[in-house]
């Protein structure tokens, strides 16, 4: 699967936003047919999105959609219009069980048959936004095996918690450990709620490295200016991917020479290094970061 | 299908459009808005008619407002629209 | 001696004003100026008519006034170098029988410096004069810091009349233009509505596609290997221009780069730039905002300087002809990188070139930012409806889907080639446009000419037509 540090919402209904979408750098873009959608528009924005997909050029892009909770009318509507179109993955909300998730995954299943997709290869990312869904959230990861990834929904859970939403974030703090843990558990992806101050660089960079640094896979953002900062966070830097060469370097000669043991400035290279080198350079490669660019900057 | 009441669809943003129909006379009467019309006005027509085909409606009034929207939201509006009107209000 | 006449009425009399003159104005009021107005409608009064009317610039507010005195034959011809849309719509509506005449901000100067546009009365709207007519526009309730376009017609028309709302004793010491080429000085309540004069500050664009090509154009600036100490820059006072300058500004500071000058109408953002020590000068030809008055008025720094200096084609040398690095907008622009900033897609004139030719001619390389596609209509054609400034002057086009290069610059290609810079063909840009938008039929208006675009060297390079 294509590595997606960003993620951008986009209002449904809005086509001057819809059509510069995947100009905004944003790895994958979430078409939004759920909260930013008023109820008498949700017809317009499902045949708008439907056919954003499917008669616009080519869109670079990864898509995701976020459908409308499964206790709407509009629910079935939106995946019927949208799966046989196979976005990148489909994004319901509120997810809160393990059974919701199956009966989501039977929906689409039926949904699949009728249009002759190959049954199971609709992905889900869920979005857990209430205390419920957060509690079950390994139940949730594990639940079906369309679910590829987890997506903390701060706005609606600290509603959920009474509680108020901050800059800081010290209410969702618990939830986003608990998400991550929950989601590496299960080895999906795991994605952070967006910031919310549209206006404030510094904070979308100090919340975006906290996000990273807890371990979440990406951030999502409905500001179309935290992309690049959020791609850059989520991005390892030039000396790690030079360092994630030097490694596998060392241990493509050590093999020649038929070498057990390995060290590289005299620090010991053994399997999780390997690994992790092998996930940094797939990353680089993924975000066009290729080796020549890598040389390039060596005099930085 | 049949066209019982009158509906619209769409805003006047700028790359979007208003899609009105209602009941025809027998007949697809047209009428075009736009701010591209010089550049796109046989477009403009064509996607008018061939989305109306394609949704088997051939007895409507419809007008565009366009306010320099693609050929897929022009399509979308009056698709939404026509739905809309299917039902009798 | 003395300058002072109690009326602007009297001072035209005195100033001779009679049938078939030429009558002079700047634009540094810009749409906030009530001086143009005021002098029409005397002149109205007067009786005088089949004027020539030659204002650096034409807003919104004087479009009313002028085009009342075309119907009535007091205008018979006007010449300027940027006329917005309000007006632009009359005339391409075929009001005025004679074409309107566009220059560039240069060569309107050198062009009254030659004698080509001869002024018979210029007048000079003065934010602070003195009895004598010395004045200055970085003082005074209508403050607009920098007069650099006014220059031009004190000094070569053949009567001057300050018209001033505040008025000092003499001598005004920090003068721009001296007395020694003015004929009258009238006090009048009130020149202009400061809040049309100058914005508050200049707001950087938050259209995210438009900052998006504004980081791109920095990194091509940074890796066209002019960015170095002693560097020069001008960048319009626009969107996506405007929001370069930040993150030119934060290259130059993480590089340590001390340019020399910027250059330009002014902004706030150039301000900080100077503060930043980021240049040693600026040259102010206009202040767009607030910020930029106060640092004309107060950082010695931040020089005002003529047209003739800023850009005149036909001055030994001007600014321009110095400068590495120009920013510049455009409403279309052709596979030979043409761009035209007059009109609109329909064809109603919406600007002019202003100083646009002539930095795009002077400047070392000539950036133009625009977004590929604007709702249904694509940037880059086959060819532009009008050409303002021609593509020969231009090195390079900044859209969101890559950086298209002007073939006469291979060396800007190779340089940028080793970059992390999406480079693509023109061509290539032309046909993701129209992926996007279909193909438009092209349109060029078909009603007899109603404007000639003098390039700056004199030449009539396009022609406006009359809508049907």
């Amino acid at each position: 699967m294509k590595i997606i540090r960003s993620m951008l919402f986009l209002p449904g209904n809005k086509p001057n936003i819809l059509i510069h979408g995947d100009e905004l750098l944003a790895d994958a873009i979430i078409f939004d047919l759920e909260d930013s959608v008023s109820i008498s528009e949700k017809d317009a924005a499902r045949i708008l999105v439907r056919n954003m997909i499917k008669d616009y050029r080519p869109i670079s892009s990864e898509i995701i959609v976020r459908v409308n909770a499964i206790e709407t009318e509009f629910f079935k509507k939106d995946l019927r219009e949208i799966i046989p179109l196979k976005p990148f993955m489909i994004m319901p909300p509120k997810v809160s069980s393990k059974e919701m998730v199956n009966d989501i995954d039977a929906q689409i299943s039926e949904i699949e048959k009728e249009t002759n997709i190959e049954v199971g290869s609709t992905n889900l990312i869920c979005l857990l936004e209430t205390a419920k869904g957060i509690e079950n959230a390994y139940e949730i990861a594990t639940a079906s095996k369309r679910v590829k990834a987890l997506f903390l929904g701060g706005e609606d859970l600290t509603s959920d918690l009474e509680c108020k939403r901050t800059k800081e974030g010290n209410e969702i703090d618990y939830a986003r450990k608990r998400i991550v843990l929950a989601a590496k558990a299960a080895s999906v992806f795991v994605y952070d709620t967006p910031f919310t101050d549209v206006n404030d660089d510094e904070g979308i960079i100090q919340d975006a490295k906290y996000a990273a640094s807890l371990g979440f896979s990406g951030k999502s953002s409905i500001a179309p200016r935290h992309i690049p900062f959020i791609n850059e966070v989520f991005s390892p830097t030039i000396e790690e991917i030079k360092y994630a060469y030097d490694v596998l370097n060392i241990i493509e000669e050590a093999k020649k020479k038929g070498q057990g043991v390995v060290a590289l400035n005299g620090k010991m290279i053994d399997a999780p290094v390997v690994s992790r080198a092998k996930k940094v350079i797939s990353m680089a490669e993924s975000i066009g970061l290729n080796k020549n660019i890598i040389n390039d900057s060596e005099g930085l | 299908m049949e066209i019982l009441s009158s509906a619209v669809s769409g805003t006047m943003e700028s790359s979007d459009c208003m899609v009105s129909v209602s009941p025809g006379s027998g007949k697809i009467e047209i009428q075009i808005e736009s701010i591209v019309l010089n550049q796109f006005g046989d477009e403009l027509k064509k996607t008018i008619e061939n989305t109306l085909k394609e949704l088997d409606v051939s007895n409507v009034k419809i007008s565009l407002f366009d306010r320099g929207a693609l050929d897929l939201v022009i399509k979308s509006r009056i698709e939404c629209a026509i739905e809309r009107a299917k039902e009798k209000k | 001696m003395n300058k002072i006449v109690k009326s602007l009425e009297e001072a035209l009399k005195l100033a001779g004003i009679k049938n078939g003159q030429t009558i002079s104005f700047h634009h540094h009021l810009r749409n906030g100026d009530y001086v143009l107005n005021m002098t029409m409608d005397i002149i109205e009064k007067m009786g005088v008519n089949n004027l020539t009317v030659n204002a650096s610039s034409i807003f919104d507010i004087q479009a009313e006034t002028i085009s009342n005195c075309i119907n009535k034959k007091i205008i018979t011809k006007l010449q300027c170098n940027y006329m917005s849309k309000q007006l632009g719509r009359k005339i391409v509506d075929g009001i005025l029988e004679c074409p309107v005449e566009f220059r560039t901000h240069g060569g309107r100067a050198s062009d009254m410096q030659k004698g080509i546009i001869p002024v018979d009365i210029a007048i000079i709207a003065s934010p602070t004069s003195d009895n004598m007519g010395n004045i200055s526009g970085k003082y005074g309730i209508s403050a607009c810091g920098s007069l650099g376009y006014a220059f031009a017609d004190a000094t070569y028309a053949k009567k001057v009349i300050v018209v001033t709302d505040n008025l000092v004793p003499y001598p005004l010491t920090d003068y721009s233009i001296p007395e020694i080429y003015i004929d009258y000085v009238v006090k009048v309540d009130s020149i202009g509505d400061p809040s049309g004069i100058v914005s508050g500050t200049t707001q950087i664009t938050r259209d995210p596609v438009g900052l998006i090509m504004a980081k791109t154009a920095a990194n091509v600036i940074k890796g066209s290997g002019l960015l170095k100490d002693g560097f020069s820059f001008q960048t319009g006072a626009g969107g996506a221009s405007l929001a370069a300058a930040k993150y030119l500004k934060e290259i130059m500071l993480k590089e340590k780069i001390q340019g020399s000058f910027g250059l330009g109408g002014i902004t706030s953002y150039m301000v900080d730039m100077l503060k930043c020590g980021l240049f040693k000068t600026l040259f102010d030809v206009q202040c767009f905002d607030l910020g930029a008055v106060e640092s004309i008025r107060l950082d010695p720094r931040h020089k005002e300087v003529s047209a003739m200096h800023y850009a005149g084609p036909y001055s030994k040398s001007a600014i321009v002809d110095s400068l590495d690095v120009v920013i510049l907008g455009a409403t279309e622009i052709d596979t030979n990188f043409n761009v035209n900033v007059h009109t609109d897609s329909n064809g109603c004139i919406i600007g002019g070139s202003g100083g646009h030719s002539d930095t795009a001619k002077g400047a070392k390389m000539s950036m133009i930012i625009a977004p590929l596609v604007r709702a249904r209509l694509p940037i880059v054609s086959d060819e532009v409806a009008c050409i303002s400034t021609k593509g020969e002057d231009i090195d390079v086009l900044i859209t969101q889907y890559g950086v298209a290069i002007n073939k006469k610059n291979k060396e800007l290609k190779e340089k940028l080639l080793d970059s992390n810079i999406n480079i693509v063909d023109i061509q290539d840009l032309k046909k993701k446009a129209e992926e996007i938008c279909g193909t438009p039929k092209p349109y060029k208006s078909s009603g007899r000419v109603v404007a000639k675009v003098f390039g700056r060297d004199g030449d009539v390079i396009s022609t406006i037509n009359a809508l049907k």
